[in-house]
């Protein structure tokens, strides 16, 4: 780990509220990005990755809260800070861009306008100013001929050219963290790669850390350095992402990585079927106890049904959540 | 695209009324109310009289004509007031939530529960007659379709990716309100809006029927109808003129509503795209 940490998540517990009990949507996240980093966050629907994000930010609504934990953002906790506080923090130094650059832009509002307000929000500018502001931040994310584009409404865009405009309404600022969730799904494959790339190559250029949520394990290992697997609501393994693909540790994490379909193997020519973890994810009210991937485990024994696994160091370098690991 | 004929009806209607009410002193053969002559007394339409005059010799078309400033003057501001009202409340509900939206919602409740005109009543009685009153009690008594159209866009708006995505980029509350809600709720507003105003210019009409809304002699197009009630069998256009007037405004009001629905509906505009 290089530098100190940017943002520091400590044994967060994310808490649902069903009206009569609390169950943890979330619990024992741990995890630090320094400056400048990239740093993936995967899982299945429903693993909890995505409200961790809105944890990190502060805009979990009930029935969701934090139920515990801290998050330090340049060593500074924040989960506790005030409305105004946060709103400085979003936007300014923590952005965030969505998986569907279809609804993200208000379509009544040119694409020009929804940048420049982010100059005079975060930075005080006139909007004389932040409107030139917007122009070289859409020159900046490729989009051809920005000075007519600024008075382009959403509608007019496509998808790609819309999340183009999204990166730079979540770069305006010069923020020190980008959470990415999910931010090409809805875009075809060639234009994902353009995407990522430009978005890759923008905040290494500024300095600007990475968190990207996904559910797409090449994806995330192919943009970021290191990777978390969420399973459940718990980070069952973090790797160097070329680790993870060599030697994953976590029964769930050799599932997924069993489970991608490689170009020329057999299983993508259709001679065998594809490997799959069997069973599904349990649902948030009837999490098992223990490890809570025991019931699809195939190494599953009886201390992975009545113990939760401790976070271990692993030798090669990374953490993983498992009883039995290699 | 097809032509628009409500449109560009209500709009026509409309924009005359406004022109007539601007260029009233142009327009009028004579003054309102001071030109009364008894020697010409209720004389029926000529090419003099164009729609005669009442029983103190008052040309009944300058009366209507500058008639026209008070009905629109009232429906104008008072739905105005209305929409402020209305959608200051029913976003900021329909926005934050919780006991301000039951808050909100009860008192939308209580005002849907009482006809307007009576409340409208109510608060002259306690005011008094004339314009000014007249402009605050139909403003604060009109507001409840407009609160519960704001709150439904801004409810379900709320839950939309760019309303979400200005959160998270640290817009403030009344920033998310004023630049992502009100925008994208604006077709319904101005919509219900239009067809208010004409709702607005029946109410002053019914009110000043009543005698409550501008005094005699100046003319308002109700007032007017009051005072042609007694001669409606001897001289008919008394009652016929006015009358016509609130019609025709009243009609223009609502085409021009339902014109403006169809080009401000979002399905429809994506349609054109």
């Amino acid at each position: 780990m290089t530098g100190a940490p940017l943002i520091e998540v400590e044994d967060l517990r994310i808490d649902l509220d069903d009206g009569s009990r609390r169950v943890a949507a979330a619990e024992g996240i741990s995890f630090r990005i320094s400056r400048g980093e990239t740093f993936g966050l995967v899982g299945e629907s429903g693993c909890g990755k995505s409200i961790t994000a809105l944890a990190l930010i502060g805009l979990l609504r009930p029935p969701l809260s934090i139920g515990g934990g801290v998050i330090r953002f340049e060593g500074r906790e924040i989960q506790h800070l005030s409305a105004a506080k946060q709103r400085d923090l979003r936007g300014n130094r923590i952005a965030m861009i969505f998986q569907e650059p279809m609804t993200a832009l208000n379509p009544v509002s040119p694409v020009g306008r929804q940048i420049a307000e982010m100059f005079v929000l975060h930075k005080g500018k006139s909007w004389r100013e932040a409107n030139q502001l917007a122009v070289e931040a859409l020159a900046s994310v490729r989009v051809p001929a920005p000075e007519r584009r600024v008075n382009d409404y959403p509608h007019q865009l496509s998808g790609g050219m819309r999340q183009r405009v999204m990166i730079a309404i979540a770069l305006a600022c010069g923020p020190d963290l980008l959470i990415a969730d999910e931010p090409t799904t809805a875009l075809d494959v060639t234009v994902q790669a353009e995407i990522i790339e430009l978005m890759r190559n923008l905040c290494a250029e500024r300095g600007t850390a990475i968190l990207m949520i996904s559910h797409d394990l090449g994806l995330v290992a192919n943009v970021c350095r290191r990777v978390a697997v969420m399973y459940a609501g718990r980070i069952v393994e973090e790797r160097g992402s070329a680790d993870i693909f060599r030697t994953p540790s976590h029964p769930y994490t050799q599932g997924l990585v069993a489970s991608l379909p490689r170009l020329g193997s057999r299983a993508a020519l259709g001679r065998t079927r594809l490997k799959e973890i069997a069973g599904v994810v349990p649902a948030i009210t009837s999490f098992p106890d223990g490890c809570r991937f025991n019931p699809r485990c195939a190494h599953a024994t009886d201390i992975c049904r009545t113990v939760v696994p401790e976070t271990d160091l692993l030798e090669a370098g990374g953490l993983v959540r498992c009883h039995h690991h290699a | 695209m097809k032509l628009r004929a409500n449109l560009i009806i209500g709009g026509a209607l409309f924009a005359l009324a406004i022109l007539v009410g601007l260029l009233a002193p142009w327009l009028a053969h004579t003054d309102p109310v001071m030109d009364a002559n008894l020697l010409n007394a209720e004389e029926p339409p000529s090419w003099t009289w164009w729609f005669g005059t009442d029983d103190q010799g008052r040309d009944i078309y300058s009366r209507v004509v500058y008639g026209a400033r008070v009905s629109l003057t009232v429906g104008i501001i008072s739905q105005l007031i209305n929409s402020i009202i209305g959608v200051a409340l029913g976003l900021s509900a329909g926005y934050w939530g919780g006991w301000w939206d039951d808050v909100v919602n009860a008192l939308t409740n209580l005002m849907l529960a009482i006809p307007s005109l009576i409340f409208a009543l109510a608060i002259m009685a306690v005011l008094g007659p004339g314009l000014t009153s007249l402009l605050i009690a139909l403003g604060l008594t009109n507001w409840s379709f407009t609160c519960r159209i704001a709150r439904a866009s801004a409810l379900s708006l709320r839950s939309q990716g760019y309303v979400q995505a200005a959160t998270v980029l640290g817009y403030g509350d009344l920033r998310i309100m004023m630049t992502q809600l009100l925008p994208n709720m604006l077709g319904p507003i101005v919509v219900i809006g239009t067809l208010g105003m004409g709702s607005a210019v029946l109410s002053e009409a019914a009110l000043s029927f009543l005698g409550l809304g501008v005094r005699p002699p100046f003319p308002s197009w109700g007032s007017m109808l009051s005072e042609a009630r007694e001669q409606i069998t001897t001289a008919p256009w008394l009652s016929v003129f006015p009358g016509l007037a609130i019609f025709l405004t009243v009609l223009g009001l609502n085409l021009l509503g339902d014109g403006l629905r169809d080009i401000l509906d979002p399905q429809s505009r994506s349609r054109r795209a």
